[in-house]
């Protein structure tokens, strides 16, 4: 496992080149409780009225602990007519997860979530998988 | 290690009249997962198992082998020939005399009347089109055959279930029959019901047979897995269905 | 030859918000397991997908090894005509796999 990911934060600043974030207008529903890392369920929401004047340019999803801070960065538009967007995400530990977005404003907004992972109790056979 | 100890604290709790579940508290592996799994189970459109489903859907239509034939050339379409098949499998196969797999069965097809080299156990054209062939059962209620020539096997199957394995000596009515609904590590045992595979294992991050699902089993006590396509796990099958019976197939489940 | 679903309404009312669900086959290989001999396996993951309806670019997204394999991603857009909605998912080699679906707006 490479060793020198950025932190969370790091990769938060990269992604808002250091801009202020506010923690508010962004909805993150992820369980906080998951059966398994492999596939956790994810769906952040954005309060926007979505016009051409006011709406969210891109939602980015970042982790703590994985090999790499970055998850996905989602660009959405005027035509969304709705910010959301739903995906599966790997997380390879109990950690917190960070939804950031952008609006066309240039301002950021941000949720954040910890998640524990259980994992499965069967001890798999990769022999002769 | 910490797998270990919990192992061994059921050795100690499982020793005891094994009971069989009573047809009324029969639950699906569905019932014991997270609503986020149930529900990219139940929405086709999230459901990964889907993706082999289609795959087996176009490869139905596909000629292969020296024949030249499709399943579809002989089976026309599957919602209507393969309804309700996949509910009662294993069947009994007159040419070996013996119970055979709906994976077996399909493969067999392909060897016989579609003169196409056997698939394995694993590759993923066999799922996908298991997977679609058992799809035309989804939500029927598992109804194994009647045909007397399944009993002994059945009951071979009845007995490996019962038998205690592996270095741990846990039987798989230690766990599916005794402590089914307590948490073992960070998971909940289930009944251990056949009703979804080929199935979605989160786990696995694809789809996976039965058999595959088994060999996790029987590894997790230290038992030496018997080798895909062995006659014991078509056996075991035989008595899992008999358990199952009328729970609704789910195919493709997901599992975590 | 490509392994997807995608999701879309067959009929919308014109302004109307439609969710679109797409759905891809690959085992997103994260670059950071090893294999039985001990050696890592090479990254091989869909890094970028995009959605356009009609031509125009409506949803794109860069992905990442930490999205799960068979990537499913739910989006929204509004209904703005009759048309085709094209989904395009590139992996790490540069190859690229296309689908689409069509979209009757009354
Ligand atoms: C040349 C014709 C032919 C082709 C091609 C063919 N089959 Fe069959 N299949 C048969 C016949 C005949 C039977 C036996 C019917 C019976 O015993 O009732 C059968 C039986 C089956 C059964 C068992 C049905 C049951 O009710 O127990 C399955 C499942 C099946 N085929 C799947 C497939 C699949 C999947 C393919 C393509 C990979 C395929 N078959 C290709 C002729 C064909
Ligand atoms: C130590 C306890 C234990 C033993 C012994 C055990 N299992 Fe399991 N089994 C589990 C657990 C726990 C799961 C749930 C999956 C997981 O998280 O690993 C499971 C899952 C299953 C499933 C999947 C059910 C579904 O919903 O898809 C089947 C089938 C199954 N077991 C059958 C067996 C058989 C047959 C044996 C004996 C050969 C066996 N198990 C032995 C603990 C056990």
């Amino acid at each position: 496992m490479k060793s020198t990911r950025p932190t969370l934060d790091e990769a938060i600043r990269s992604f808002t080149g250091g801009a202020a974030v506010r923690e508010a207008r962004v909805k993150f529903e992820i369980s906080p409780l998951v059966e398994n890392g492999n596939a956790v369920p994810v769906t952040v929401e954005v309060d926007s009225p979505m016009t051409a004047a006011d709406h969210v340019r891109r939602i980015a999803l970042f982790n703590e602990k994985n090999p790499q801070a970055d998850v996905a960065v989602f660009h959405l538009g005027r035509r969304s007519g709705r910010a959301r967007v739903a995906t599966r995400i790997r997380l390879a530990a109990s950690q917190t997860v960070v939804a950031l977005a952008e609006t066309s404003d240039g301002a950021f907004w941000s949720a954040q979530a910890k998640v524990i992972v259980t994992l499965a109790a069967c001890i798999e056979d990769i022999s002769q998988q | 290690m910490l797998r270990l100890a919990l192992l061994g604290a059921l050795v100690v709790a499982a020793v005891g009249a094994v009971a069989d579940i009573a047809p009324k508290d029969r639950r699906s592996g569905f019932e014991f997962m997270s609503p986020q799994t149930q529900a990219m189970q139940s929405d086709e459109t999230s459901n990964p198992g889907m993706l082999w489903v289609a795959d087996g859907e176009r490869l139905w239509g596909e000629s292969r082998g020296s024949a030249g034939k499709s399943c579809a050339s002989c089976h026309d379409d599957a919602v209507d020939s393969m309804r309700g098949v996949a509910a009662r499998y294993p069947a009994f196969d007159e040419e070996t005399k013996r119970p055979i797999d709906l994976m077996s069965r399909i493969d067999q097809c392909r060897a016989k009347r579609q003169g196409a080299p056997s698939l394995t156990q694993q590759s993923d054209e066999l799922l996908a089109l298991t997977a679609y062939v058992a799809y035309q059962s989804r939500n029927m209620p598992i109804a194994p055959p009647d045909d007397p020539r399944l009993q002994p096997f059945r009951d071979n199957g009845r007995d490996w279930f019962n038998r205690r394995l592996g270095q741990l000596q846990l039987s798989c009515a230690s766990c599916h029959d005794e402590r089914w609904g307590a948490r073992l590590g960070g998971s909940v045992i289930p009944q251990g019901h056949p009703t979804g595979y080929p199935l979605y294992r989160l786990e696995w991050q694809t789809v996976g047979s039965l058999q595959r699902r088994l060999r996790g089993c029987l590894v997790g006590v230290r038992a030496q897995p018997f080798d895909f396509g062995a006659p014991e796990f078509v056996d075991i099958e035989l008595f899992l269905m008999e358990r199952a019976r009328g729970l609704p197939m789910e195919t493709p489940a997901v599992r975590p | 030859m490509i392994r997807a679903l995608v999701n879309v309404p067959k009929t919308a009312r014109r302004g109307e918000i439609i969710e679109v669900r797409a759905m891809i086959q690959h085992v997103m290989e994260t670059g950071y397991r090893e294999g039985p001999n001990g050696v890592t396996i090479p990254r091989n993951i869909i890094n970028r997908f995009v959605c356009k309806y009609a031509g125009e670019e409506i949803f794109s997204a860069e992905l990442f090894p930490a999205i799960s394999a068979n990537p499913y991603m739910a989006f929204s857009t509004v209904a703005t005509g009759s048309g085709t909605l094209t989904f395009e998912w590139t992996d790490d080699q540069g190859e690229t796999q296309s689908t689409s679906a069509e979209i009757t707006v009354t």
